[in-house]
């Protein structure tokens, strides 16, 4: 219970955030990764808030010996930069520049978007269904 | 530079954190939106659950703030449908296949300092903003 709740919380102020920052506008975006044009660098300061929150915030947090509502913290351990996740950054990046979406502002988008985010949502949803089919299939391990 | 808003971006980013280390020291949970979102559908039963709660409350807090405000936040985007659906498949697979996106490898990953992160946060930033030159290039921008 009180883990549902906190993730409802949780999405509610990252939207916030997103909505607040301006993040959900792919106008806006895009104007950050226009380097060489008419250059926006709001995001950066999005991600420089963030990250100084995030980095003091986590230290907080692990000083204690287990999350509230959890037995304990789900840190990824890997540290191997592989070509899974190289190709999928560059993948990832080529869409983001196509377009100005990334997955949270385009899922928060979906009440004032319109069509475009729902059509935008439905392929990055059949982009991830057919992860989860390659990552299932023999493919997997020539590519890994 | 005439659109940059350093204070907006500054509170906002500083709400995400907050929901980050909320997530974390609540849940012990990274805040990573395309990991949440496709566990949503994808993850086993139990754990379902409350990504779905966190993607609710993403939907639910711009809505909540148009209300607040009597106008929806401002939104521009492309009407090219190719373009649409060839990005929206793009991060999907993308963010999926390389374990995360802007927040999960941008925010949680880099604020603690995890080289797979600062990998994935070069290479996607990079990819964007050659994409977006080679397009402003090719449409003679």
């Amino acid at each position: 219970m009180g883990r549902n709740i906190a993730a409802l919380l949780a999405g509610l102020i990252f939207g916030l955030g997103l909505t607040l920052s301006e993040m959900v506008n792919p106008a806006k975006v895009l104007a950050f990764l226009d380097l060489f044009g008419n250059w926006d660098p709001s995001l950066a300061f999005v991600m420089g808030a963030a990250l100084l929150v995030t980095a003091i915030g986590y230290r907080i947090a692990w000083a204690r010996p287990k999350p509230v509502f959890a037995d304990q913290f789900q840190v990824p351990g890997n540290r191997r930069i592989d070509q899974r996740l190289a190709i999928g950054a560059v993948l990832f990046g080529i869409g983001w520049g196509l377009v100005g979406l990334c997955p949270g502002p385009a899922i928060s988008a979906l009440t004032f978007g319109g069509t475009p985010i729902f059509v935008f949502l439905a392929s990055m949803g059949a982009g991830m269904a057919l992860f989860e089919v390659f990552d299932r299939s023999p493919l997997k391990k020539s590519a890994a | 530079m005439e659109n940059f808003t350093p204070v907006s971006a500054a509170i906002g980013g500083a709400l995400i954190g907050l929901s980050a280390v909320l997530l974390m020291a609540l849940n012990g949970r990274i805040a990573g939106i395309s990991g949440v979102f496709s566990g949503s559908v994808f993850a086993e039963r139990g754990d379902k659950l409350w990504r779905v709660l966190f993607v609710v409350g993403l939907i639910a807090a711009p809505a909540m703030w148009t209300l607040a405000q009597g106008a929806q936040p401002p939104f521009e985007i492309t009407q090219n449908w190719p373009l649409i659906i060839a990005g929206g498949l793009l991060v999907g697979f993308g963010t999926r296949l390389g374990s995360g996106c802007t927040s999960g490898h941008g925010v949680c990953g880099l604020s603690r300092l995890s080289p797979r992160s600062m990998a994935s946060v070069a290479l996607f930033m990079g990819a964007g903003m050659a994409t977006v030159a080679i397009a402003k290039s090719m449409l003679g921008a």
